[in-house]
């Protein structure tokens, strides 16, 4: 075996060391590369779209005037189908995660669901959108409908809700559960008064996530139905309706200036809302988290 | 046994005995609810095998009335798509051929940036970093689709036109760009979540030995971790073909069979989206195309999150 030379092995050694700089600058760079985006795009709506906002923007109807157009009808739009959507994915979704993780035996049926539950979320978006409009608009009747646009978005965000919750429920130590069975509790007991409150903060946090990829929402609600042009305010759940990223886009789309402006006026309130719930979110985590003491 | 001692014997029994029809009705009230939450919450579990089941269905009853009407020689066959037009052709090799430019163009920048984020993140980054990055990402991945259609029309696309004049106002390179970025936080950190689920005696085992961090990184941790970042790279590859609105809005709406990036293009999801903004009647050919567009959608990104994950559990296999 040949023996290297210490000069040839501080060689090599330097060689590698440059290598793992050089690696070490690709993989920074990479990362700055997904910052500098976010910061182009926040800064590209931010400039274009903060002179546009104002109390008149939110409260105007859509126009042929940019100037005078607004998201009210819209942002209600918005409110109804999502208030919709996020009680009753969080009604079923909650309900399926205690099943299967509480009441279900593992087998090959448990395993089943759960795999028909993963691959549910990675079904496109725009699919729930023909669902939607063949089950709920034209097989049960509801029409174009605000209840039928927040029981599309429910079915799409369901899966999110599960897995989260079925995750929280998982975590909640055995030792607490089977204490309580001891106590001769039945399964709902310990259910309700048990697991339940310890996997709150985590169940909730999958919800609030869930509500607000339902917020953002755009292909599958044009699909099912909704309008893109609103000079009225949903009145009720059989109303027809339009959301604000709808809205976003039908600016976007056309080719006058002064509605790209309105767009990115419309994103500033869009971006608003989403990152005052994920803050929420972390906040009400953090505050469970603390609060909870076996 | 006196007789007033038999009475009061017989008086307990009768107590005993309406304390146990006592016990024994809570027990059954107990027994009904039980078993009547179980069922609900049953429902609410099996509900999920319902929407599969009416996605496959309404699918499947659309679709299979529109190949009464149109053979399905021409529809894997030709490489014209207009059924909007007078003169219809139901190829659709044009609106595969523009989800797999965008899709794999996305790809082509959320891989590389994506798996390099990942490795930051999982190697290099002290804690504190990781701590802010990692939020920011998120934030990232959180923003609506719509958005960035914003970006890539009025943004990205004005940028790419004044380097070269080949581009046209739409066309599929912006659109990839774009999708790419959106994209990356999902690479990033699930790619991440594999590498973190290395053992870090592996490591510790290669710096021993005299590796530098980068032979760990790429050596050791990477193929440690491979089948989760298959794994992640084939999900985020579904998330890319059923992507909607950055094509809709920036790529075109013209089913152009072809691969070059600087030309309007039409991939399927923005078909869906252009038929339902039209309004084509119930019943109609033009209707049933997006059911048939939708099902083939359904097919490509289910076949894809299987193989994700079968991959997922082979790592799971190797490392619990």
């Amino acid at each position: 075996m040949a023996l290297i030379t210490d000069v040839a092995f501080q060689k090599i050694m330097r060689k590698r060391k440059i290598r793992g700089y050089v690696f070490y600058g690709l993989c920074l760079t990479a990362v700055s590369i997904g910052l500098l985006m976010l910061a182009a795009l926040l800064y590209n709506v931010l400039s274009e779209g903060l002179t546009r906002l104002s109390w008149g923007f939110i409260s105007n109807f859509p126009s042929r005037f940019p100037e005078r157009a607004g998201i009210h009808a819209a942002l209600l739009g918005s409110i109804y189908v999502v208030s919709i959507a996020g009680v009753v994915a969080f009604t079923l979704g909650v309900g399926a995660a205690i099943y299967l993780e509480e009441y279900a035996k593992k087998g090959p049926f448990a395993s089943f669901i759960q795999l028909n539950i993963a691959n549910l979320a990675g079904v496109p978006s725009i699919v729930y959108g023909i669902l939607g409009l063949e089950i709920f608009v034209r097989i049960m009747e509801m029409g174009k409908s605000v209840i039928a646009g927040g029981l599309t978005l429910a079915l799409l965000v369901l899966p999110i809700v599960i897995i989260a919750s079925s995750e929280a429920i998982r975590a909640v130590p055995s030792s607490l559960k089977e204490g309580g069975f001891a106590l001769g509790a039945t399964r709902w007991q310990v259910v309700r008064r048990l697991t339940l409150p310890y996997a709150f903060p985590g169940i909730l946090t999958g919800a609030i996530l869930a509500v607000s990829r339902a917020v953002g929402e755009t292909a599958p609600l044009i699909v099912m139905g909704a309008l893109t042009f609103v000079p009225f305010a949903p009145d009720g759940p059989l109303s027809r309706f339009t959301v604000l990223p709808i809205q976003i886009f039908n600016w976007t789309s056309r080719p006058q200036e002064g509605f790209h402006v309105n767009a990115a006026a419309g994103i500033i309130v869009l971006l608003v809302v989403l990152l005052t719930m994920n803050a929420l979110a972390v906040f009400l985590r953090h505050k469970f988290q603390k609060g909870t003491r076996w | 046994m006196c007789w007033a001692e038999t009475v009061s014997l017989m008086g307990q029994d009768k107590q005993n005995l309406g304390l146990l029809q006592k016990t024994f009705g809570i027990r059954w009230k107990r027994n009904l609810l039980e078993s009547a939450i179980k069922y609900v919450l049953y429902l609410c579990a099996i509900l999920s095998i319902f929407t599969t089941a009416g996605i496959i269905l309404v699918l499947l009853f659309e679709a299979i009335q529109f190949f009464q009407e149109v053979s399905i020689f021409e529809f894997l066959g030709s490489t014209k798509w207009t059924p909007l037009f007078a003169s219809k052709h139901f190829g659709i090799w044009p609106l595969v051929t523009g989800t797999l430019l965008t899709s794999v163009g996305a790809m082509l920048v959320a891989l590389p940036l994506g798996l390099l984020s990942a490795i930051y993140l999982a190697e290099y980054a002290p804690r504190r970093v990781r701590g802010t990055l990692k939020p920011i990402l998120e934030v990232l991945a959180g923003i609506p689709t719509v958005v960035y259609g914003y970006f890539a029309l009025l943004f990205v696309t004005p940028i790419l036109r004044s380097i070269s004049d080949e581009i046209m106002v739409f066309n599929g390179l912006s659109a990839a760009l774009v999708m790419g970025i959106m994209i990356l936080p999902m690479v990033s950190s699930l790619s991440e979540d594999a590498m973190q689920a290395v053992p870090i005696s592996l490591r510790e085992g290669a710096y021993a030995l005299g590796a530098t961090k980068l032979e760990v990184a790429t050596k050791v941790v990477v193929p440690a971790a491979m089948s989760g970042i298959v794994a992640a790279f084939i999900l985020s590859m579904s998330r890319a073909i059923g992507e909607t609105m950055i094509v809709t809005i920036a790529a075109g709406q013209n089913p152009n069979f072809t691969f070059n990036p600087f030309v309007p293009i039409e991939t399927m999801t923005a078909f869906i989206v252009q038929v339902s903004m039209g309004d084509a009647p119930t019943g109609t050919i033009e209707f049933k195309t997006i059911f048939t567009v939708g099902l083939s959608l359904f097919f490509m990104t289910l076949v894809m999150n299987l193989l994700s994950q079968y991959f997922v559990k082979r790592f799971r296999e190797v490392y619990e």
